[in-house]
C-alpha cells in the first residue's frame, strides 16, 4: 500500500548478548502520521511475512512515561525531537530518507537482541540508595511537614526522570550522572530525604563507578537528548552534595536542609 | 457470613449455579469491620516470617506496594515483572490524580462521602465492605506517599494541594503535574529497590508468569520464562498474588501498554479461580482518535480537560467543514443540551455514550467519522491562552506532536477508547481468590468499582490493596493454612511446566500464514463493534461464533517465527494473544447474560426513555462470578448477591 513515504533503514541486528552484531539494509513504507515505531512494525510484519526474524526493540507505553524504548536513531539518541522514541513521528522524516537505527551504545547497557539493551545497571543505582527508608504504617500525618513549594516544585522536575537510559547514551563517556542526579535532586529537596541524604549520595556515586558508568566532563549531551529536559543543575547539585559528605564522611551534621 | 447463592431468575443460557461464594465480610457496623477484622485475624510472629516464601505477580502499584511491605515485614518475596524493570510497570502512565478522604479543603468530605460516591458511581455493583475499607485506607496511603518522598503538588504554604477530578463535589484529588501514576510508582519501586538491596526481596524483571501451580488444592508457585533465554522455571512459595493488571488489550487498540496481557489471571482463571463480571470494562471518553490501519495504541488525554473544554458535533450530518467554518448555531453541544447540570463534566461511560451516539448518526469529525471536537476556544477567550497553557500545556504539547494539529488554534478532535477493566478474578474480602493461597491485588481482580470506576480511583486502589491490606490478610492465611512439605519436584510442578512448554512448542510448530498481530486486530475489531460501548444480544451471539472461528483459525494458521532459546517478541505476543482469545469469549457470555446496562456495561435492549442506562436490580444485583468447566464456550456461572446496607441503589441522573 502506498503510504507517501519510501524510507531506507540501517538496522543493527544482533543475535544475542555473546554474538556480534552488523547492520541490514531494509526499505519500508511509512506514512508521516505513523510514530516511529509504528513505522518498525510495518516492517516486522513485512518481515514475519518474508520469514526473516523482526527486529527486536523495547517498548510499552507508546506514550512516553515508562522509559522502555530508546533507540539511537541517526547517532542521536530518540532522534531528532528531544522526546521518547515512541513519541517520534515519521513526518519528523522525508520521503526517500536513510536512517540508522541503533541500540544505546554504553558498556553498562549490554545489547540483548538486536536493539534491545540491558539497563538492570540502573535498578542497581536506586537499590544501592535511590529511596528514603520508611516502612510501610510508619508515616506522620501527610501535612505535618510543610515542603515549600518552590522546592516541591524543583524536587518533582527532577523525579519526571523515567529512566530510559538516553543521557547515557548520548554521553561519550557513558556518564549516569544525570540519572543519578536526578534522583539525588528528586529526594534532597525534600524534607523526608534529608536524613540520609549524604550516604544516598555516597553509595550511589559509588555505584555508579561500580557499574562501570563514566564520569562527567561536562559536555551536556545528556540533558540536551533526555525527552524529559531534566536540567545539568542536578548533576552540579549532587557534586555539591558529594563534596559535602566526603567532608563529613557522610556524617549528618548540620546543614541546612531542602535548597542546599 | 456466608452469603448464599441462589438462582433468582429464570434459565439463561450456559447457567448453572454450583457453590456458594463466601465473601467472608465481617459483620457490624460497616465503620467497624475493617479494624475488628484486622483485630481477630492470625499473625505471623516476626522471628516466624522469614520462614515464608510469597510470590508476587507484577511490580506496578499494587505489586510492587505489596512485594516491599511483605518485605519490610520480614516476608520472603520473589516478584515477577515482564518489564525490563519493575519501574515501568502500567501504572505509571495514569494521569490525574489518587482520591483519599483527607477533607483538607474543608468542603464536607469524609470517609463516608468518598464511600457513598464509589458504591453510586460504580452503579451499585460492588460490595459495600470492600469500598468502605477502601476510603478508610484512602488517608494512609497519601501519608505513606509524601514520607517515601512523593512530589505531590502544593500551595503556597507548603501544604498539599488538591483539586476535583472527574466531577466530583468535593476536592479530594491528590496530584503530581500530570504524572500521579509515574511518581507513586516511583515511591513503590523505591520502597521494594530497597527490599531489594536488604535481600528480602528477588526481584526478577523479563520473567513472564505462563503458569500457575496448584497443589493440594493450594496456590503453591509459577512457572514462568525467562524473556531473555526462553528458560521456563519452577518457583514454589507459600502464597502467590497476583497483581498483573487489567486485560483491556483484548480489544488490541486500547490506552494500555502494549504489553499488558491477561495470561497470568486466565491460567489462574483455568486453575479454578473464578473471574469476576468479565463484560465490566471502561472507555475513557477522551483520548486521541485512530489515524490509520498501522495503528499500535490509543492515547488517552486526561479527563481534566473537560473541566474547560466544551465537546460538540456539527448539528448536520455529513458536514464536512472545518470547524472554523461552522457557525455557532450549526455546531450541537450534545453534552451542555443533555445534561444541562453536568454539562461536559458528566461520568466518563456517560460522555463515552453520547460521543458513539452522535457518530453513529453521521455527525462524526475527523478521518472516518470518528471523533468529537473538544474546543477550548471560549476558555482561552475568557481566561487567556497563558491560564490554558499553565492547566494543560503538556497535554497540549502531546496532542501537537501526535496529531501535528495546534489544539489552541483549532479544536482537539477525541474519540472513547478501552481505559480500564472492572471485571477480574474474583475475591473474598481478604482479596484471596477461590483457590485458597491465591490472592489477587488491584485492577487484576474484579475490584471496588463495581460496573463503573471514577476518576482517580485506580491509583488509590492499587496502594491499597498492597500497602495495607494484603500484608493483614496474607499473614492470616499463612499462619493457619496447612502448607504441605513440597518442592519444585512435585508432579504438579512437572505438570504444569510440561503444559506450558507444550503450548509454547505447538505455537511455534504451526508456522502459518498470518502473524500474531494481524489476528489480534481482528480479535480487537469484533470485541470493539460487539462488546464495546454498546451491546446487544444479536451483537454478542454473533461475537460468540466469530470468536471461536477465529480462535480455531489461530491455532492452525499463525506464524511464530525462531525458536525458545532466547528473546522472541512473536512467541511472547503468541501466548497473550490465545489466552485472549478464551477471555473474550467470556466476555461476551458474561456480557449476554447480564441483559440489563449498568456503568459501563450498557445493553441496548435496556434503556430508560430518554437513552439512558436503565439497572435492573430486581434481577442482576449480584456479581457474576465464572467458573472455567473446561469447556470456554461453557462456563459455569456462579453469583454472589450484593446487599446495599447503606447506599441505597437509585437511578444515576446527571440532567
Ligand atoms: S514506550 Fe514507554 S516511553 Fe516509549
Amino acid at each position: 500500500m502506498g503510504m507517501g513515504m519510501k524510507l531506507t533503514l540501517r538496522v543493527w541486528r544482533q543475535k544475542n548478548r555473546m554474538s556480534p552484531g552488523r547492520f541490514a539494509t531494509y526499505n519500508v513504507d511509512a506514512s508521516p502520521d505513523m510514530s516511529f515505531l509504528e513505522m518498525l512494525d510495518v516492517l516486522n510484519e513485512d518481515l514475519i511475512m518474508k520469514g526473516e526474524d523482526p527486529v527486536a526493540f523495547d517498548h510499552d507505553c507508546r506514550e512516553g512515561i515508562c522509559g522502555t524504548c530508546g533507540l539511537m536513531i541517526n547517532g542521536v539518541a530518540h532522534g531528532p525531537e528531544q522526546t521518547t522514541t515512541c513519541q517520534l513521528h515519521m513526518r519528523s522524516f522525508k520521503d526517500g530518507d536513510e536512517i540508522t537505527i541503533e541500540p544505546w551504545r554504553a558498556k553498562p547497557f549490554p545489547v540483548l537482541k538486536d536493539l534491545m539493551v540491558d539497563r538492570g545497571s540502573f535498578d542497581r543505582v536506586i537499590q544501592s540508595g535511590g529511596y528514603i527508608s520508611v516502612s510501610t504504617g510508619s508515616a506522620p500525618e501527610a501535612n505535618a511537614t510543610p515542603v515549600p513549594k518552590d522546592f516541591a516544585d524543583k524536587s518533582m522536575d527532577a523525579a519526571a526522570c523515567i529512566g530510559c537510559g538516553a543521557c547515557v547514551a548520548a554521553c561519550p563517556n557513558a556518564s549516569a550522572m544525570l540519572f543519578g542526579g536526578a534522583k539525588i535532586a528528586h529526594l534532597g529537596f525534600l524534607p523526608q530525604g534529608q536524613a540520609e541524604r549524604s550516604q544516598r549520595v555516597l553509595k550511589m556515586v559509588e555505584k555508579m563507578d561500580e557499574e562501570g558508568f563514566g564520569s562527567c566532563t561536562n559536555i551536556g549531551e545528556c540533558s540536551a537528548v533526555c525527552p524529559k529536559e531534566i536540567s545539568l543543575d542536578v548533576i552540579a547539585r549532587m557534586n555539591r552534595d558529594l563534596i559535602w559528605a566526603s567532608l563529613t564522611k557522610g556524617g549528618e551534621k548540620e546543614r541546612s536542609s531542602g535548597g542546599g | 457470613m456466608t452469603v448464599e447463592t441462589q438462582p433468582k431468575t429464570g434459565v439463561r443460557p450456559t447457567t448453572e449455579y454450583r457453590v456458594s461464594l463466601d465473601s467472608k465480610t465481617p459483620a457490624g457496623p460497616i465503620e467497624q469491620r475493617w479494624d475488628k477484622h484486622k483485630f481477630d485475624m492470625k499473625l505471623v510472629n516476626p522471628a516466624n516470617r522469614r520462614k515464608y516464601t510469597v510470590i508476587v505477580v507484577g511490580s506496578g502499584l499494587a505489586g510492587g506496594a505489596a512485594a516491599a511491605t511483605l518485605g519490610e515485614q520480614g516476608y520472603n518475596v520473589k516478584c515477577f515483572c515482564y518489564q525490563d524493570s519493575p519501574r515501568r510497570a502500567h501504572s505509571i502512565a495514569a494521569q490525574g490524580g489518587i482520591n483519599a478522604a483527607k477533607n483538607y479543603r474543608n468542603d464536607g468530605d469524609s470517609i463516608y462521602r468518598l464511600f457513598y460516591d464509589t458504591v453510586k458511581g460504580g452503579d451499585f455493583r460492588a460490595r459495600e465492605s470492600n469500598v468502605y475499607r477502601l476510603a478508610q485506607v484512602s488517608v494512609n496511603i497519601i501519608d505513606q506517599c509524601v514520607a517515601q518522598g512523593v512530589p505531590f503538588a502544593r500551595e503556597y504554604g507548603g501544604l498539599l494541594d488538591n483539586r476535583s477530578f472527574g466531577g466530583a463535589q468535593v476536592s479530594r484529588t491528590f496530584y503530581a503535574r500530570g504524572q500521579t501514576g509515574q511518581q507513586l510508582l516511583l515511591g513503590a519501586y523505591q520502597a521494594l529497590s530497597r527490599q531489594i538491596a536488604a535481600g528480602k526481596v528477588a526481584m526478577f524483571p523479563r520473567n513472564e508468569m505462563l503458569d500457575l501451580v496448584v497443589i493440594n488444592g493450594r496456590a503453591r508457585g509459577i512457572i514462568t520464562r525467562d524473556m531473555t533465554t526462553g528458560k521456563i522455571e519452577r518457583h514454589l512459595g507459600d502464597a502467590v498474588v497476583l497483581a498483573t493488571g487489567g486485560y483491556g488489550n483484548v480489544f488490541y487498540l486500547s490506552t494500555n501498554a502494549k504489553g499488558c496481557n491477561t495470561t497470568a489471571i486466565w491460567r489462574a482463571h483455568r486453575k479454578g479461580a473464578f473471574f469476576g463480571n468479565p463484560c465490566f470494562t471502561q472507555i475513557h471518553p477522551t483520548c486521541i482518535p485512530v489515524h490509520g490501519d498501522y495503528q499500535s495504541k490509543l492515547t488517552l488525554m486526561s479527563e481534566s480537560l473537560r473541566n474547560d473544554g466544551r465537546i460538540w458535533v456539527p448539528k448536520n450530518p455529513g458536514d464536512s467543514r472545518s470547524a472554523d467554518k461552522i457557525p455557532e448555531d450549526e455546531r450541537d453541544y450534545f453534552l451542555e443540551r443533555k445534561y444541562p447540570s453536568f454539562g461536559n463534566l458528566v461520568p466518563r461511560d456517560v460522555a463515552s455514550r453520547n460521543a458513539k451516539t452522535v457518530c453513529d448518526e453521521g455527525r462524526g469529525v475527523g478521518p472516518g467519522g470518528l471523533g468529537v471536537y473538544l474546543d477550548f476556544a471560549d476558555s482561552i477567550k475568557r481566561l487567556g491562552r497563558k491560564t490554558i497553557e499553565e492547566r494543560y500545556g503538556n497535554l497540549f504539547d502531546m496532542y501537537a506532536r501526535i496529531t501535528a494539529e495546534d489544539p489552541y488554534k483549532q479544536p482537539m478532535r477525541i474519540y472513547p477508547a478501552i481505559h480500564y477493566t472492572m471485571g477480574g478474578l474474583w475475591v473474598d474480602y481478604n482479596l484471596q481468590s477461590t483457590i485458597p493461597g491465591l490472592f489477587v491485588a488491584g485492577e487484576a481482580n474484579f475490584s471496588d468499582h463495581g460496573a463503573n470506576r471514577l476518576g482517580a480511583s485506580a491509583l488509590m486502589q492499587g496502594l491499597a490493596d498492597g500497602y495495607f491490606v494484603l500484608p493483614y490478610t496474607l499473614a492470616d492465611y499463612l499462619a493457619q493454612a496447612p502448607l504441605d512439605k513440597v518442592s519444585t519436584d512435585h508432579e504438579s510442578f512437572r505438570e504444569t511446566e510440561s503444559d506450558v512448554t507444550g503450548r509454547i512448542q505447538h505455537l511455534l510448530s504451526i508456522k502459518g500464514k498470518r502473524t500474531v498481530d494481524s489476528f489480534h486486530r481482528e480479535l480487537g475489531q469484533i470485541m470493539w463493534d460487539e462488546c464495546g460501548m454498546a451491546r446487544n444480544e444479536q451483537g454478542l451471539k454473533k461475537a460468540l461464533q466469530r470468536i471461536p472461528e477465529l480462535k480455531a483459525e489461530y491455532w492452525e494458521n499463525v506464524c511464530v517465527l525462531g525458536a525458545n532459546e532466547e528473546v522472541n517478541q512473536s512467541l511472547e505476543k503468541a501466548g497473550r494473544v490465545a489466552d485472549f482469545f478464551e477471555l473474550a469469549e467470556l466476555m461476551c457470555l458474561d456480557a449476554l447474560q447480564r441483559s440489563e446496562s449498568c456503568g459501563g456495561h450498557f445493553r441496548e435492549e435496556s434503556q430508560t426513555p430518554e437513552g439512558e442506562a436503565q439497572r435492573d436490580d430486581a434481577n442482576f444485583s449480584y456479581v457474576a462470578a465464572w467458573e472455567f468447566s473446561g469447556d470456554t464456550s461453557k462456563p459455569i456461572l456462579n453469583k454472589e448477591p450484593l446487599n446495599f446496607e447503606y447506599v441505597h441503589p437509585t437511578q444515576r441522573s446527571y440532567k
